[in-house]
């Protein structure tokens, strides 16, 4: 299984929202983003874009490696950490 | 039975609602809403007022936010907001308009969407995108936006949409196909005669009582047109600027009409000279009143942007526009004073009106 980590802006737009983190059985980083958008509809939108591929600002790291590749596989032990890019103002 | 009035402000850090009762002096603030996500509009939509709120985060992209317990819960969709895998990335919303049961939204860069189903899902009205100008659109400094969203109040498959440095669209077919209606506008960033499109429309709109005069405030100046956008009058002459962002119609006279002149589109884009004036006409644009009594009339460099003026329907009506240094000033006496109602807000880019009874 693997651990997933959620950035609070980013659990907070859903109304049930998912916890900051949680555990997922998950062949590569694509199922894991689509198991999310099982539990919480609109979650695939939010962390990918048009191509598909992980939205610009939003950084992905496995086992502490920033990953950009959606079929990137994770071991069945896989730290997987989702945190938004630092940017605004 | 009394009015509640509510102004329903969208900014860069969130949306917020002012509300106050008829008399329109006293106002409270709620908010922020949305998480704080940049929201280009919030409007009331639909006989059971569910608020909808439309905007994009760098992060997390565009959404459209809706919340049917008037803003204590809130949830966001984009779900079919996309041009496809191989094309252009939508990055925000920027006006939502509610027609016929369907809610519209424009993005950028810009095209049309609709959704039938309370915003859960949108479909792209692709007719638009596939006008042989398209791949000539080219964005002005306020980006590739469809911002102007102008359904004909009777007919249904009839409807106007303005993006800013490409122009006026028209649809008489439900959105299949669309004609450009930028004849008579003035385009100077472009030298030689104006073209049939690449005209920067700021704001466009039309009275649902004269379906066929439409209004548009233009960066090359004020503009009316008394056949559907077929042929465009300049109205500029007796204001102070041919520059600004928002028009706004009154809601019982379709004569009547306000601008907000700033001083230039090169030259910082604020009130003339600090002197923060709403202009106003009564005969369609052919003279102009200024109304700046209760407005700061010295040290304003006040900017307005294009959603940020609205009006209310109650009598006497009430005008309402939030600068981008987040004051919202309201008149409850058609623009004859004004009062500061909020300050201190994030940067305000629209202000709609609702009118409830509590």
């Amino acid at each position: 299984m693997a651990t997933v980590h959620l950035p609070r802006s980013l659990v907070t737009l859903f109304p049930d929202p998912p916890p900051r983190r949680l555990e997922m059985a998950a062949a590569t980083l694509s199922d894991l983003i689509a198991r999310l958008d099982e539990g919480w509809p609109g979650m695939l939108n939010r962390l990918c874009e048009p191509g598909p591929q992980i939205r610009e600002h939003i950084n992905v790291f496995v086992d502490g490696e920033r990953v950009r590749d959606l079929d990137a596989a994770l071991g069945p032990q896989a730290v997987v950490h989702i945190i938004p890019a630092v940017a605004g103002g | 039975m009394s009015d509640r009035v509510e102004l329903l402000v969208g900014t860069k850090k969130g949306a917020f609602i002012l509300e106050s009762d008829a008399a329109r002096r006293d106002w409270a603030v709620r908010g922020p809403f949305c998480e704080t996500w940049p929201i280009h509009h919030l409007v009331r939509a639909g006989s059971d007022g569910t608020l909808y709120a439309a905007g994009g985060n760098a992060w997390y992209g565009p959404s459209v936010w809706r919340s049917e317990d008037d803003g204590a819960t809130w949830s966001q969709s984009s779900t079919g907001l996309t041009y496809g895998d191989d094309e252009p990335k939508i990055t925000t919303i920027w006006n939502l308009t509610p027609s016929n049961g369907t809610l519209y939204a424009g993005v950028e860069p810009a095209g049309l969407f609709r959704s039938d189903d309370r915003g859960q899902t949108w479909s792209h009205v692709a007719g638009l995108r596939e006008h042989p100008s398209t791949p000539e659109w080219q964005p002005g400094n306020g980006g590739l936006c469809l911002h102007s969203i102008v359904p004909h109040p009777t007919d249904a498959d009839r409807m106007w949409v303005g993006i800013s440095a490409v122009g006026a669209f028209e649809t008489t077919d439900g959105g299949t196909t669309w004609e450009t209606r930028n004849r008579g506008v003035r385009a100077d960033f472009v030298p030689g005669d104006p073209p049939e499109f690449g005209q920067c429309v700021h704001k466009m709109g039309l009275h649902p009582a004269h379906p066929d005069v439409l209004y548009q405030q233009n960066h090359c100046g004020v503009y009316r047109s008394d056949d559907g956008g077929r042929q465009w009058t300049e109205i500029t002459p007796g204001l102070p600027s041919q520059f600004g962002f928002p028009m706004a119609i009154h809601p019982h006279d379709p004569s009547t009409i306000y601008v907000i002149p700033l001083n230039g589109d090169d030259k910082g884009r604020h009130m003339i000279d600090g002197h923060t004036q709403v202009w106003r006409s009564r005969d369609r644009g052919e003279s102009w009143q200024s109304l700046d009594n209760g407005l700061p009339k010295r040290d304003a460099y006040l900017g307005v942007l294009r959603e940020a003026m609205a009006t209310d329907p109650l009598q006497p009506t009430g005008i309402y526009f939030g600068t981008s240094t987040g004051q919202v000033f309201g008149s409850a006496d058609e623009g004859e004073s004004w009062q500061l109602i909020a300050d201190f807000l994030p940067p305000i880019w629209s202000v709609e009106t609702s009118i409830a009874n509590s």
